[in-house]
């Protein structure tokens, strides 16, 4: 037999060997400007120094969401366009931003617990971060599950595109239960009117953090087409006859 | 029928699960009025290959096209695949399972009673599937062969599970399949029972 | 067409005469129901305020858990090959297998529904209204539910796995659904909304669902 489709990888990969340390060399240093800009930030009148959780918060709940977009499209790849690196490129990115998701809650509810006393609060916004973090979990769970990564391919794109169609309503229901039950979100970001002196260090670090993503994405990418060229290695070796 | 000669062809195929590929530039025809028998080792790719054709597997690279057939359907939709597993339900009866088959497949009809005869089923055509041996279930995945008109016939081992008298039939059918101007593809290692053309598949040049 | 309903017939007659499928549905849906006062006690006032959630998680579980082998069956049998060979699309196969699975499983829970509310303290109106409740919004729950069927056959795997991706797609139904309910027994103004939501989102359903499982099944046939 021969080695699969790895035409297109090779490339990939000598490709991304020479990116990946300017990559990730800019990520730091980004990383550096953003944390030091944030930790200079004026204090909140009203919420004092825990608003400069919103400068880990905002840039990790950004990326959950983002990462999932990245997902659908690998998926369409998988399905439509049939690419060769698209299930590589899906199956790499869902344990990452399952952990930006979770990120995302654990500063959400460590910026919470000051204002609602406790850790956990039934907030529209955690809430759908929380059901979004379990879908990440659960799509995890199928790529381990099923031995034939092409096998698993197909069921997890297909997962993925109806689950980018959900998402929004899930939102939405999300949002119009919680209404239903409580007041308004307390974690309320002022959006445009947000000063200057918050709007800089959050976008540098929003950067920053899609940086890391797209780092961390190539080398989580490079191993899993390594992990698939040892199986092929070791499926090849195992129909060969004894010498 | 005022058409051309039916011909179903395969070419440069190539298929690949699980990340190992089973066969690659395979190319094969198969005539109307003369048999195709698929034979290899186990493992070879036999069953892969008419499932390939039969459009349940997407193959890794080539094409299978059917000419003289009618051309807004795929040669999957003029198949008729006989696999291992023969799509029977317990629960209903012989008739019903043929009928629902006859109406779910599409294509044109022809009359049930006189499948079941040819199989040598008629008599227990009301009786639950459940009740019917290996031999007998067989049989009535055959007579779906039968209930709708399709050119092409995919048969996985059609012998299996048949006794003399049973093996004698299908060859009977086949026969008479082809003399209509169908296409047989079989995969075997058993004599098929009648004259076809070979095509091995599997001989791996190492 | 005929192919369609003659496919929708056999799974109803496999269906009603294989050990009553439709009934051990109905049966679990009745066994989630009894549980519940042995979990928050017999306080038939707080029973009546959580009788709608009660029965939708009823519902929802029962749906789930009887979808799981919609499609393996005709997996494991062959049927599944057949039925992609056919003439018709495999879209319009998966949709109306599922209506046929609803029609045995699905509408006998909303026919429960009456006998169940009255163990939950609930009032006539507020009965009907749930059972409505449960028309508009079980159909959503089989289309979600057919998703998971379809990935089962593609992975050959079922199960616990299915719950895990199915369940969470399945929120915004459990939300509506409960919210038309109690806006029922509570405040019949604040009906209309969520039942239309509810209606839309089986609606979406029925064009995702068949689509997205479809689009499984094909490639996970081989």
């Amino acid at each position: 037999m021969t080695l699969i489709d790895l035409a297109n990888p090779t490339r990939f990969l000598s490709l991304t060997a020479k990116i990946l340390p300017w990559l990730a060399a800019a990520t730091a240093i980004l990383l550096a400007i953003g944390l030091y800009q944030s930790a200079m930030a004026p204090d909140d009148y009203q919420q004092g120094a825990t608003v400069k959780i919103m400068f880990i918060h905002v840039p990790n709940a950004w990326l959950s969401m983002f990462v999932w977009g990245v997902m659908s499209l690998s998926a369409l790849g998988t399905l439509v366009w049939r690419h060769p690196l698209a299930d590589v490129s899906a199956k790499a990115a869902a344990p990452i931003g399952a952990a930006f998701t979770f990120l995302a809650l654990v500063t959400g509810s460590l910026w919470g617990r000051p204002m609602w006393g406790t850790y956990w609060e039934w907030d529209a916004r955690l809430t759908s971060v929380l059901i979004l973090f379990l879908m990440y979990l659960g799509l995890i769970a199928l790529w381990r599950a099923v031995e034939d990564p092409s096998r698993a391919a197909r069921a997890a794109a297909v997962l993925t595109l109806v689950g980018a169609i959900n998402i929004p309503i899930i939102k939405f229901s999300v949002d119009w239960w919680n209404t239903l039950h409580q007041p308004a979100s307390v974690l309320r970001m002022g959006g445009s009117t947000l000063d200057k002196a918050f709007l800089i260090p959050l976008l540098v670090m929003a950067v920053a953090f899609s940086l890391l993503f797209i780092t961390l994405h190539l080398a989580a990418m490079r191993n899993e087409i390594l992990r698939r060229r040892v199986r092929a290695l070791q499926m090849q070796q195992a129909s060969q006859p004894r010498a | 029928m005022g058409r051309a000669a039916m011909r179903l062809t395969g070419s440069q195929l190539r298929c690949v699960r699980g990340g190992r590929e089973i066969f690659a530039g395979l190319d094969f025809t198969a005539d109307a009025g003369e048999p195709l028998a698929v034979v290899g080792a186990n493992g070879a790719g036999k069953t892969s290959l008419l499932r390939l054709i039969a459009g349940l597997i997407a193959p890794a690279g080539g094409s299978v096209t059917f000419a003289g057939g009618e051309d807004d359907l795929s040669p999957a939709e003029q198949a008729h695949y006989l696999g291992h597993r023969d799509a029977l339900k317990s629960a209903l009866s012989v008739m019903e399972n043929l009928t629902f088959w006859r109406a779910a497949l599409g294509g044109e009809a022809t009359d049930l009673d006189a499948a079941l005869n040819a199989v040598g089923l008629d008599h227990i055509a009301q009786l639950p599937a459940a009740y019917l041996s290996a031999g007998q279930r067989r049989r009535l995945s055959i007579a779906r062969l039968l209930a709708v008109k399709r050119p092409i016939w995919l048969l996985d081992e059609p012998t299996s599970s048949l006794d003399a008298n049973g093996q004698a039939m299908m060859a009977d059918l086949m026969r008479a399949h082809l003399s209509r101007g169908g296409v047989i593809v079989a995969a075997t290692h058993l004599p098929l029972g009648i004259a076809a053309r070979e095509l091995r598949i599997g001989e791996r040049v190492s | 067409m005929t192919a369609l309903l003659a496919l929708l017939r056999r799974d109803i007659q496999v269906a009603l005469r294989v050990g009553g499928g439709a009934l051990i549905g109905v049966l679990f849906f009745l066994i989630v129901v009894v549980l519940m006062p042995f979990a928050v006690g017999p306080d038939l006032a707080l029973l009546k305020k959580l009788g709608p959630a009660i029965l939708w998680l009823g519902a929802l579980l029962a749906s789930l858990l009887t979808l799981d082998r919609l499609f393996a069956a005709d997996h494991d049998d062959g049927s599944l090959d057949l039925l992609t060979m056919s003439r018709t699309p495999l879209e319009l196969i998966c949709l109306t297998k599922a209506i046929a699975h609803w029609l045995v499983a699905g509408l006998p829970l909303i026919v429960a529904t009456p006998i169940l509310g009255l163990l939950l303290n609930l009032d006539g109106d507020a009965t009907v209204a749930v059972a409505l409740t449960l028309l508009a919004g079980t159909p959503a729950l089989t289309f979600t539910g057919m998703i998971g069927a379809a990935l089962a056959v593609a992975l050959r795997r079922g199960g616990l796995l299915l719950a895990v991706l199915v369940l969470p797609l399945s929120i915004p139904v459990l939300i509506f659904g409960v919210a038309a309910s109690n806006a029922a027994v509570l405040e019949p103004a604040g009906f209309g909304a969520p039942l239309s939501i509810l209606c839309a989102l089986s609606l979406a359903g029925l064009v995702i669902g068949p689509l997205a499982a479809a689009a499984s099944l094909r490639h996970g046939l081989d």
